[in-house]
């Protein structure tokens, strides 16, 4: 990348960016020092979307405190219930029953799809291919319909439980994913078709904002975007969890860290995820949804109707919740960003002592300066889209 | 005293044959390795634990406020290794009254921004960090909103 200079005596504007502006993917300002049309600092500046989610997390229940994983990354809420699930039942002790685990990584894909598509649309219109946009909005509209038929919400949808998941997916769930299957592989070849060999696009994106291997490690780059970059790391592959190791799936890695290099990972993310999919549809086990850990997870409607006990139990948990040994863990999951980490930390009572998101986004978001300096403010945008942040998370 | 159990993990043995000095305490948890060190030695266990034991990447750092209990904050950091796809857990312990540790990002350019947050939720300073100041709260925030004596809701 050409070292920017600028000449003793000559003035650079200073330009702000955002925090209101579309290509920013949401309320993220950039301070821009410009030189021309040439970036020659750019200084992010974040927090406004800041709620305090983690502070919340200490005042609440572990199950209350669930509701709040969603909110913290909005295109993948799944993958975040997920991890904070994970969590409390590594500090629990408590291993969820295997039908459980093949659904949670099923959903854990479609999300993964799901927030791709957005990825996809939003960066492909941010370059000025608008019917993108369309077509990858088109797809996702039907993933939100699977989670709202599994969980009663399209994007804020809490259903994964310590232990288990809330509920048994009603029926005509597997047909729906099954069906969705057998024509997404197709709508990617759509995808493909409109960019991949496009001449406006490859010269938007090929040689653009490379970050290098030593940069993506250094500065904390995980997910696509370090794969990007020649990091060959996907925590489903390298550190299993839910189940992962059932699964095979290759991990693509490319070595030239350019806009382009992570367009081509992502896609190929799609594919690979549709694989896992089309594994946990074909080998689906039978049995319960939910652990056989009277105290933690709640009973059965039907049992607490008829059992005291149940009854018993269904009181406490929703009246204090569960006691959680003390201790403290650190469970990672390759969300469609990258690591996300939870630190939960339990003093011994039903609430968290201290619940810490590392989020993917956030680590990302510093190799921004390094990739966009020295480059022009359009070239700027394609990097900003290429490294997929979502300030929800960023700012939690 | 360092549980037998930690000091048999290669990477605490390595750490204890480059500096006895440098764990104070440690342990194995839930498939989990933790190791204490001293708050002075900090930057000098990152970086033999970064060029040494392969610890390249640095995941994440954070902290846990102990409040009322003495030393009141705990500074932990997460680090992983790609070749053994291997985890570490640092944490470092200081005082309530004026808590401060020397800065890892000359270590790993990651620390820049987890740093800053810690700084701004619970006020711990960073020595020789290259621009301590607030990340998500508002420059002229006062107080540092993680720490325990810091309401949830309501008014400071």
């Amino acid at each position: 990348m050409p070292k920017v200079t600028v000449p003793a005596g000559a003035r650079t504007l200073v330009l702000n960016m955002g925090p209101q502006h579309p290509s920013t993917h949401g309320v993220l300002r950039l301070i821009l020092e410009l030189d021309g049309e040439t970036v020659v600092h750019a200084t992010p500046d974040i927090g406004y979307l800041h709620t305090g989610i983690e502070k919340s997390c200490e005042s609440l229940t572990y199950h209350q405190a669930l509701t709040l994983t969603d909110r913290i990354d909005y295109l993948c809420p799944l993958s975040n219930n997920l991890c904070y699930v994970l969590a409390v039942e590594k500090l629990l002790g408590l291993e969820p029953p295997p039908r459980a685990q093949w659904i949670r990584v099923m959903l854990n894909e479609l999300t993964r799809i799901a927030s791709h598509l957005v990825w996809l649309g939003t960066h492909a219109i941010d370059l000025g291919a608008i019917s993108v946009f369309l077509y990858c909005f088109r797809e996702r509209e039907e993933i939100l319909k699977i989670f709202e038929m599994v969980s009663g919400q399209r994007m804020m949808t809490s259903y994964f439980r310590v232990g288990g998941l809330a509920l048994e997916p009603p029926s005509g769930f597997l047909q729906r994913v099954e069906k969705f299957l057998s024509y997404f592989p197709e709508r990617i070849e759509e995808y493909e078709g409109l960019l991949t060999r496009n001449r406006i696009w490859m010269g938007r994106t090929k040689g653009v904002g490379i970050l290098s291997k030593e940069d993506a490690l250094d500065l904390g780059a995980s997910g696509p975007t370090a794969r990007a970059s020649g990091v060959d790391w996907d925590l489903r592959r390298d550190n299993p969890y839910s189940g992962y190791e059932k699964f095979s799936f290759q991990v693509p890695v490319r070595d030239e860290g350019d806009v382009y290099a992570r367009y081509l990972v992502r896609l190929v993310e799609l594919r690979e995820s549709l694989k896992i999919i089309r594994q946990t549809l074909d080998g689906l086990p039978d049995g319960p949804v939910r652990a056989d850990a009277p105290g933690i997870v709640l009973p059965d409607r039907e049992k607490m109707k008829t059992q005291m006990e149940a009854l018993i139990y269904h009181f406490k948990i929703v009246t204090e919740g569960f006691r959680v040994p003390p201790g403290e863990v650190y469970q990672t999951i390759e969300s469609p960003r990258g690591e996300v980490g939870y630190y939960v930390v339990s003093d011994g009572t039903s609430h968290p002592y201290r619940v810490k998101v590392r989020s993917p986004s956030f680590a990302n978001l510093q190799a921004l300066p390094k990739i966009a300096e020295g480059r022009l403010i359009s070239d700027l945008i394609a990097c900003i889209g290429s490294i997929d942040i979502v300030l929800g998370e960023i700012d939690r | 005293m360092i549980p037998p159990e930690v000091a048999r993990m290669a990477d605490a043995d390595a750490l204890l044959e480059f500096d006895p000095g440098a764990l104070a305490d440690g342990k194995y948890d839930r498939g989990e390795l933790t190791l204490v060190v001293p708050p002075e030695r900090i930057r000098t266990v990152c970086e033999f634990l970064k060029v040494r034991q392969g610890y390249r990447y640095l995941s994440d750092v954070t902290a846990v406020d102990w409040h009322p209990s003495e030393p009141r904050f705990e500074v932990v950091y997460h680090l992983y290794c790609h070749e053994r796809k291997q985890r570490l857990r640092l944490k470092a312990r200081l005082p309530g009254g004026h808590p401060e540790i020397a800065s890892v990002v000359p270590v790993w350019g990651a620390a820049d921004w987890y740093e800053r947050e810690v700084f701004d939720l619970f006020g711990i300073q960073f020595a020789g960090h290259p621009h301590l100041r607030r990340i998500l709260m508002p420059e002229d925030w006062q107080g540092h909103p993680l720490r325990k004596d810091y309401p949830v809701t309501g008014y400071r």
